[in-house]
């Protein structure tokens, strides 16, 4: 078995399977904050209430969600580091490209949920009233 | 090592190891063949019968279809239709699409990482038995005019009517519960399988695909599955038992069942999809002949629709009345969920673009899957637009669409998957004419069947009725449907019969028939029953391609665990990411034990239908006796020796306990599954706090407090003194750790006496109202589990009085803490939810 590679390149950051759970996590969390937030409200204010609350509530938690998926989003580009020159195939054994495989692996799920959260709170911008 | 080759001493000895591995993996003879445990042997069967019901519950669509052929057809009755529709979807999804996947993982893994099996064989084994009584008792049931009628959802408040549903929604209800409890099992399995059985070198970015996949599905069934068991419990109680959770003239909801079977009905449409992809993940760079193109966003699709797949549940739930801007959430994850799904069909036709395909039965069978799942797909973007499916609800649109997504997107992928591996698991190859033609006859005849079904569901013609009258401008659509289902079901005859045919004459098949890069294919033929000559170094995801002499080194038995000097079954045991040993596991050999646990609990479950409850609760103990027997006889064994070699020079231990155990991974996995179920009757409470205006209800008994507190505090010093049994164990003092247990078990009783008090001490009855029933429920819930936990002290106590549980041997003591954490932060939710909540929400 190889271990490492040779290189200053290899940087310090660990990758991990957690490292691959953070950003679809937020995306969870979101959804679910959402969703509660907008169904107990229109469950105890009825359903002509005005949304605009929830409407602020979701833009501020949505604004919270996706600078912490930008973030895990960083921290997934510091783990593999995004090397253009080589096919990111990552398919070696060596620690390396372990931690490549999973830092872009980390990266992509980061982008899916930036986009899968803006998707899930696109409703409460367009929509007004609990009916 | 470095011998020549031919040296004939060398080829003695490798002959007398292949004996001895040989003889410790064979299976049981005569009767005894029943006993076996070995992922070969229990894999075959649970595929086998996943494939009877199969065909069974397809039996049942052609009655359907008979019966809607003509308009006001008098084939089947009213209750006979509802009957064979509803065993139908109940068949087709629990006892075929999600036990198929645990039966092919079962059989496949283990060869894909060169595992001699997976870590718990006898947990498999339990989950097959239990599996095939609980489906022969739903099944059986039509055949006494019994079946469940209430539709694969059985929603109430028809199915909570007992006049209305009779015996029929119970057996859905015990039966299904119970096979659920043995897909979690098998999820248990398979995840600890692929994190701790890889073979040495198998780093994560090395796995082939499929170990991914049953990875990510087995993590969703541990969060999918657990929220139908709680409503199940709480369906069951209100039909045996009078607790009217559903019932709105007492405080209850039909939606909240609604809830908890979509939060679990919808990641099934996923759990059942993901692993065909993932088959068609293995078979398409074998025929492309070069690696899968795209490999991280493959797993970023199957993590990110895993995720994705539980935030779709409500668009099931579009017409219910739910605000529109929670349809609109829904609506926008379900658009959103397209994007990983389609990651993974563009980087499958990808593969194929950039490789030298060369077309093959199982090709043929991906390419007609991936034709029929996207346009399944494409009607789903439909239905998940909320002001399009107002119109499509309930109407053949919606069957028509979801038979695109799962024969497209299971049922074809599973058949290209049975004839690619074929020769792994019977040395036969299957025929390449039979193949080919009933693949043509069932996808003409499927597209036949289930494509006019668009225009009929569009034309109006509603789901679920057992017969309509005449010209509606359906019946001609019906009866094309019909006449095709019957050419559907002649391929499907064509493709079983190549399956089950005898071929005792036909030659075995030859090594890598397909040429395949993976290591399942190292596999001889005819199969070994040791399931790996011995443990490879992997250096590659297609070691059988870029790793020289691969094959060769395997055959020669130049790896790890090339022998089984002390004639036991074992396997290594790495870590999660770079696969280094970390232990030799020593796993169980064919026992009848399983087989009678699952009597025994099945039994139960039957019994429980019934309301026969003493007999119920005496066949539960047998099951509980068997799993301790087993339990006492096949785990945590002290070996004779602490670590032995492995072969490579190196050496590996024979015994580990804590975080580097399967066991205490087996443990972990099951609680965050049991801590779903519970978050599941959590739900309910809080949604019974969003319908009520006022929650607890004005002027409603409320659970004593102080019996609560009591309850806290005994459960809490449970908990510390598990704990400080562990400490005493590991300094030597098995008497302080054993007296520290049994003050426990006193504590653990003395809290659950005091949590049964608290409403008991104000008259909490749980027929009047949903509020005392769902009170009830949690506490019924966190008293289950606290008698749990004693037996598990108790055993340890046991354990430890004997000397199977000592201060280096205490893998059981340390799992029953674990344990223990998880019971105390039950009992802590419990007693914060229904003693804080009301003077919160006051």
């Amino acid at each position: 078995m190889t271990h490492g590679h040779p290189g200053g390149d290899v940087k310090e950051v660990r990758g991990t399977l957690w490292s691959l759970i953070p950003a679809p996590t937020l995306w969870a969390v979101h959804f679910l904050v959402c969703y509660v937030t907008a169904a107990v409200y229109c469950a105890k204010a009825g359903l002509q209430a005005d949304l605009a609350p929830v409407r602020i509530a979701i833009a501020i938690i949505t604004v919270a969600v996706l600078a912490g998926i930008f973030a895990a989003g960083a921290h997934a580009y510091r783990i593999w580091g995004f090397e253009l020159k080589i096919q990111p195939t990552h398919d070696a054994d060596s620690i390396r490209d372990q931690r490549l495989f999973l830092g872009f692996a980390a990266f992509l799920l980061c982008g899916l949920s930036f986009v899968a959260t803006l998707f899930v709170a696109l409703p409460a911008m367009l929509i007004e009233t609990c009916q | 090592m470095n011998r020549p080759l031919d040296d004939a001493e060398d080829r003695e000895r490798r002959n007398q190891q292949e004996e001895r591995l040989r003889k410790v993996w064979a299976a049981p003879r005569g009767w005894r063949y029943w006993s076996a445990v070995n992922n070969s042997e229990v894999g075959l069967w649970y595929t086998g019968a996943s494939l009877a019901f199969m065909l069974f519950a397809g039996v049942l669509a052609l009655l359907v279809r008979a019966q809607l052929a003509v308009p006001d057809n008098d084939f089947l009755s009213a209750d006979t239709y509802n009957q064979a529709y509803t065993l139908h979807g109940t068949a087709m999804m629990f006892l075929f699409a999600v036990p198929i996947f645990e039966a092919v993982a079962i059989l496949l893994l283990p060869q894909m990482m060169s595992s001699r099996d997976l870590p718990f064989p006898r947990l498999s084994a339990f989950g097959f038995w239990c599996f095939i009584i609980g489906g022969v008792f739903v099944c059986g049931s039509i055949f006494f005019d019994a079946a469940p009628t209430g539709g694969w959802f059985m929603y109430p408040p028809l199915t909570t009517d007992t006049d209305q549903s009779g015996i029929g929604a119970d057996i859905w209800l015990l039966g299904l519960s119970f096979i659920e409890i043995a897909s979690i099992a098998a999820a248990v399995e398979l995840i600890v399988g692929v994190l701790k059985c890889r073979p040495p070198g198998m780093r994560i970015n090395l796995m082939p695909l499929y170990a991914w996949y049953v990875l990510v599905v087995g993590a969703m069934i541990l969060f999918a599955f657990p929220p139908l068991i709680a409503g199940d419990l709480l369906f069951e109680l209100e039909r045996a038992f009078d607790w009217p959770f559903f019932d709105p003239s007492r405080g209850g909801d039909p939606i909240l069942w609604q809830h908890l079977f979509w939060i679990f009905g919808h990641p099934e449409v996923y759990i059942v999809f993901l692993p065909s992809i993932a088959l068609a993940a293995m078979i398409v760079p074998t025929f492309a002949q070069r690696p899968i193109y795209g490999y991280s966003w493959i797993v970023l699709a199957a993590v990110g629709t895993g995720f994705i797949s539980f935030g779709l549940w409500v668009h099931h739930m579009y017409t219910t009345g739910l605000p529109a801007i929670s349809l609109g959430f829904f609506s926008a994850a379900s658009e959103a969920v397209v994007i990983p799904t389609g990651v993974q069909l563009f980087a499958l036709i990808a593969t194929l673009l950039l490789g030298q395909v060369s077309l093959s039965v199982p090709l043929l069978y991906v390419a007609g899957a991936l034709a029929i799942f996207i346009f399944g797909g494409l009607t789903g973007v439909m239905v998940a637009i909320v002001p399009f499916d107002w119109q499509a609800h309930d109407s053949y649109f919606v069957v028509a669409h979801l038979h695109y997504t799962l024969i497209g997107g299971m049922f074809f992928p599973l058949l290209a998957g049975v004839y690619y591996f074929y020769p792994i698991a019977t040395g036969k190859s299957l025929s390449y004419r039979l193949g080919v033609v009933g693949f043509w006859t069932m996808f003409a005849g499927f597209n036949a069947t289930f494509l006019p079904m668009h225009l009929t569901g569009l034309l109006g013609m509603p789901r679920r009725v057992f017969t309509y009258p005449a010209d509606l401008g359906w019946d001609w659509l019906n009866l094309f449907s019909s006449v095709s289902a019957a050419v559907f079901a002649v391929g499907v005859l064509i493709v079983m019969w190549d399956i089950f045919r005898p071929k005792g004459h036909q030659p075995y098949s030859e090594r890598n028939p397909w040429n395949a890069g993976t290591l399942e294919w190292v596999a001889r033929m005819p199969p070994e029953s040791w399931g790996a000559r011995c443990v490879p170094l992997i250096e590659s995801r297609y070691p059988l391609w870029e790793q020289p002499d691969f094959v060769r080194k395997v055959d020669e038995g130049r790896f790890y665990l090339p022998d089984a000097e002390e004639e036991k079954r074992e396997t290594l045991i790495t870590t999660t990411l770079a696969a280094e040993v970390v232990q030799c596991l020593r796993i169980p050999g064919p026992s009848f034990l399983p087989m009678l646990a699952a009597i025994g609990i099945g039994g139960s479950f039957i019994l429980a239908t019934f309301h026969w409850w003493i007999a119920a609760a005496l066949s539960g103990a047998a099951g509980v006796a068997f799993i301790l027997r087993w339990l006492w006889t096949g785990t945590a064994m002290i070996p004779e020796k602490p670590e032995k070699d492995i072969g490579l020079g190196a050496t590996a231990p024979l015994y580990q306990s804590g975080s580097n155990s399967v066991g205490w991974w087996a443990m972990f996995i099951t609680m965050l599954a049991d801590l779903t179920a519970f978050s599941g009757l959590v739900f309910g409470y809080f949604y019974f706090w969003t319908v009520h205006g006022a929650f607890p209800p004005v002027g409603s008994a409320e659970p004593d407090r102080f019996w609560l507190v009591a309850a806290a505090v005994g459960y809490a010093a449970a908990w510390a003194l598990t704990l400080l049994s562990v400490r005493a164990n590991a300094n030597g003092s098995a008497y302080a750790a054993c007296a520290s247990l049994v003050a426990g078990i006193a504590l653990a009783l003395g809290g659950t006496a005091a949590l049964v008090f608290a409403p008991s001490a104000t008259g909490m009855d749980p027929t009047v109202h949903a509020y005392p029933a769902i009170v009830w429920v949690l506490i019924l819930w966190t008293g289950i589990h606290a008698a749990a936990g004693v037996l598990m002290q108790a055993y340890v106590i046991a354990r430890t009085a004997v000397g199977l549980c000592t201060a280096i041997y205490d893998a059981d003591v340390r799992n029953v803490a674990l344990y223990w954490h998880f019971m105390a932060l039950t009992a802590a939710v419990t007693i914060a939810v229904i003693g804080l909540f009301p003077e919160v929400s006051r």
